[in-house]
């Protein structure tokens, strides 16, 4: 716990982050107005005149969609990157632990899937199976893998050098059995920082891709599409631009600081 | 919008850096340098750049916009208030039967090619586009033509099958130019007509250039402005950024009714609040369930309340209507309270026709800012009568036209019907709505076998009021003409009766 104190950057990090999440959940049970409702009498009114936050163009309430965009931003990078995580570390420890001829492979493919941008892929899927969350996840996810295979593999093959992992080597343990209760253990705090890192890049894709309208469909608030449709309506009401696009930025800002700040806390030569 | 890449090889901090330019969202257009304009040059701005230059052979309105009046004209013309006159025809006589129109023609008009222009070119014109490979778009109004006979230079006979009321009207329309036969073939790129503007140049992507016909037939109706470029930019934000900049000098129909407001106080521009014939509607699959059931597309029409949805999705631009008609057509009949807003009687019919527990559907929206947002605020309406309305998002025209309008595949969609005096369509077999009533086709049987103004205006009253009944689309609003331009410009028109940029008769005052 002092350890996190001692570390600003950890320490807001960690704050911005725990209330985002928060705010997620709150509004799964509860938003001062339902986001969906449009009151156009209403509209265009900024911050503090009606609701919290103002309204947006159909006078729908823009602290309720901010809150439920969070839901949806969230737990779409949170979904993506756990699935591209998981498959990145399979691939990569089980690539560490084989070498030779698959792991160039599996590394000059994963340099393939690189090479494409995520939007592109997005719309492949969007045109395949129609825009919406599970797009969303699957094509973040898939540019995760490599991220994650590269990130296992380079940490795995330190540990593959270890003495102890020679000791098991040659007292016959199999490679799988080396994995899990060797390998896998050690990079763990490298897997944590890279999670946290991905996910606010998760979070900019999301936001990306939802400004292009290959997100969530309306009437789902998601800050993406907020950002999008706010362009217009700048020069009358700067707000609706300014706070989900604060939003964001904040999003990504906190989940970075926190990576940042976890890499030098579980960075086993800062604790000597 | 910046570029996202997931690669983890670069430094953390830049990707605060990415996030931030995103999330601000500002699109900086580099502003082009403004220049005291010329006074007899014109640079107006249209959103849609046409598919080609040939009015004749593509159904797109931007065409026109481009070269009706300016390059190419018709036998007649139909002038800012929506009304007939003649122009290459100098006048006609119409049998009493209402089958032969005989026409005497002007003389002394060349195309801009120096072909001369008489009867023979004439009867090729109309022949072309009633040609049975004839890829005119509005080539129906071509089917009632009989034959055509040239009996001398100056003199047109055109025979008909039957009466048909519109005719005159009809010629007078861009589909309907007068094109010279050795250069009809390469109009769709290279235009040559009789008009007061010859074509320049075209840089597709970007502009076409206009410039003086100085041997225009019309000595009084010659162009006063020497050149003309028509300049084709998408993104409303870019658009009035070009406005204040001066870089353009008018935009007629500026895209964005929420930015109209951002050129009060402008010191250079005027902003100029027209009508169109831009009807918003929103077409319902007549021939599928439930729409075949015409309790719940009144059930639906009554969940709408159309001022609501003005205010919403177009900044409370536009004029609310109840059938498919617009106020400045002949014989216009206000019907929006045939099926005035009313939730509770929606509901009431929702459950008298078996949808009491709920509805859902699906509408297929075009990606232009006024579909999306009227699907949106029709979402909201509709959720309060318990019907559940999902917003598929399709591409126009492409798209939308092979899916929706070609394919029939469809529960609701909506968009602008662009066309004057359209309401034929809904008699038409087959056509997108898949609406079928004999009795209105009957009515619109009557329009054409009389020429008489006063009968049309009666019948059309009549065919008005069968659709706001029997509502085979959602009739929403007529969309405003948002003109902007600037102060020193006369002789645009404020109202468009005809989608068109009518610019012989603009100058720029002392």
């Amino acid at each position: 716990m002092r350890q996190i104190l001692r570390r600003p950057t950890l320490l807001a990090g960690l704050i911005i982050t725990v209330i985002l999440v928060a705010i997620a959940f709150l509004s799964l049970v509860w938003t001062p107005l339902s986001p969906t409702k449009m009151q156009i009498v209403h509209k265009l009114k900024p911050p503090m005149a009606q609701g919290l936050l103002g309204t947006d163009q159909f006078g729908r309430d823009l602290a309720s969609m901010l809150m439920v965009g969070a839901w949806n931003s969230l737990s779409t990078s949170f979904l993506a990157v756990a699935i591209g995580a998981t498959i990145g570390t399979l691939v990569g420890v089980t690539v560490a632990a084989i070498r030779g001829l698959t792991e160039t492979v599996v590394m000059r493919a994963c340099d393939i899937i690189f090479s494409i941008p995520p939007i592109l892929s997005a719309m492949l899927f969007g045109a395949f199976i129609g825009a919406g969350r599970f797009t969303a996840i699957i094509a973040i996810a898939v540019f995760m893998v490599p991220v994650f295979a590269r990130v296992t593999l380079s940490a795995a093959r330190q540990i593959w050098t270890r003495d102890y992992v020679m000791a098991a080597i040659s007292m016959g343990r199999n490679r799988a059995k080396i994995t899990y209760v060797h390998v896998l253990p050690n990079i763990s705090n490298q897997i944590l920082v890279q999670v946290t890192i991905q996910l606010g890049l998760a979070i900019l894709t999301e936001a990306g891709l939802s400004f292009l309208g290959l997100g969530m469909p309306p009437p789902t608030p998601t800050w993406g599409r907020m950002l999008s449709d706010s362009q217009t309506f700048m020069g009358q009401a700067p707000w609706l631009a300014l706070l989900p696009g604060s939003a964001i930025a904040l999003a990504v800002l906190g989940l970075n600081m926190l990576g940042d700040g976890l890499r030098d806390l579980l960075d086993p030569r800062d604790n000597v | 919008m910046p570029r996202l890449t997931l690669s983890t090889s670069t430094g953390f901090s830049r990707r605060t850096f990415v996030a931030l330019s995103l999330a601000a969202g500002v699109a900086l257009s580099a502003l082009g340098s403004a220049q005291a304009a010329p006074k007899t040059s014109l640079s107006l701005g249209m959103s849609v750049e046409p598919s080609g230059l040939d009015p004749t052979a593509a159904a797109p309105v931007a065409i026109g916009q481009v070269t009706w009046q300016n390059i190419f004209e018709g036998l007649t013309t139909i002038d800012k208030d929506g009304k007939v006159q003649p122009q290459l025809a100098d006048s006609w006589t119409i049998s009493p039967d209402g089958l032969t129109y005989t026409f005497k023609l002007r003389s002394g008009v060349m195309f801009h090619n120096g072909e001369a222009f008489d009867s023979s070119v004439a009867k090729f014109s109309i022949d072309r586009a009633r040609a049975a490979d004839s890829v005119n778009p509005q080539k129906r109004y071509f089917a009632s033509v009989d034959s055509v006979e040239t009996p001398d230079a100056a003199t047109l006979v055109v025979k008909l099958k039957s009466p048909t009321g519109n005719f005159l009207y009809w010629l007078g329309w861009p589909s309907s130019a007068m094109v010279a036969p050795k250069s009809a073939a390469d109009n769709k790129t290279n235009p040559v007509g009789t008009g007061p503007f010859k074509f320049v140049n075209w840089a597709k992507g970007s502009q076409v250039e206009l410039a003086k016909n100085p041997d225009y037939w019309n000595k009084a109706g010659t162009a006063k402005l020497e050149k003309v470029t028509f300049r084709f930019i998408a993104d409303p934000q870019a658009q009035a950024a070009a406005l204040k900049s001066g870089d353009l000098d008018a935009f007629p129909e500026f895209a964005a009714p929420e930015l109209m407001a951002s050129f009060d106080g402008d010191s250079k521009l005027t902003t100029v609040i027209g009508n169109t014939e831009l009807k918003v509607v929103a077409g319902m699959n007549n021939a599928k369930k439930p729409f075949d059931d015409k309790r719940v597309r009144q059930a639906l029409m009554l969940a709408v309340d159309r001022q609501a949805l003005i205010d919403g999705a177009w900044s409370g631009f536009g004029t609310a209507i109840g059938s498919h008609y617009t106020p400045n057509d002949r014989g216009f009949v206000d019907l929006t309270k045939t099926y005035a807003y009313d939730p509770e009687k929606a509901r009431k019919l929702l459950k008298d026709a078996g949808y009491g527990s709920g509805l859902t559907f699906t509408i297929k929206a075009p990606q232009m800012p006024y579909a999306q947002r009227s699907s949106q605020m029709l979402q909201a309406m509709f959720a309060d009568v318990g019907v559940t309305l999902n917003i598929e998002t399709t591409e126009f025209p492409a798209k939308w036209v092979a899916d929706v309008f070609k394919g029939g595949n469809y529960d609701m969609t909506i968009v602008a019907h662009a066309e004057p005096m359209d309401i034929d369509i809904y008699a038409r077999d087959p056509y997108y709505f898949n609406y079928k009533n004999p009795a209105f086709n009957e009515v619109l049987k009557k329009v054409d076998a009389t020429a008489d103004a006063a009968e049309q205006a009666k019948l059309y009253g009549e065919a008005q009021k069968i659709l706001a009944e029997d509502v085979p689309a959602l009739y929403l609003f007529v969309m405003p003409k948002l003109g902007v331009w600037n102060k020193n410009l006369k002789g645009l028109w404020e109202n468009e009766p005809i989608p068109s940029n009518v610019l012989a008769q603009v100058e720029w005052a002392q």
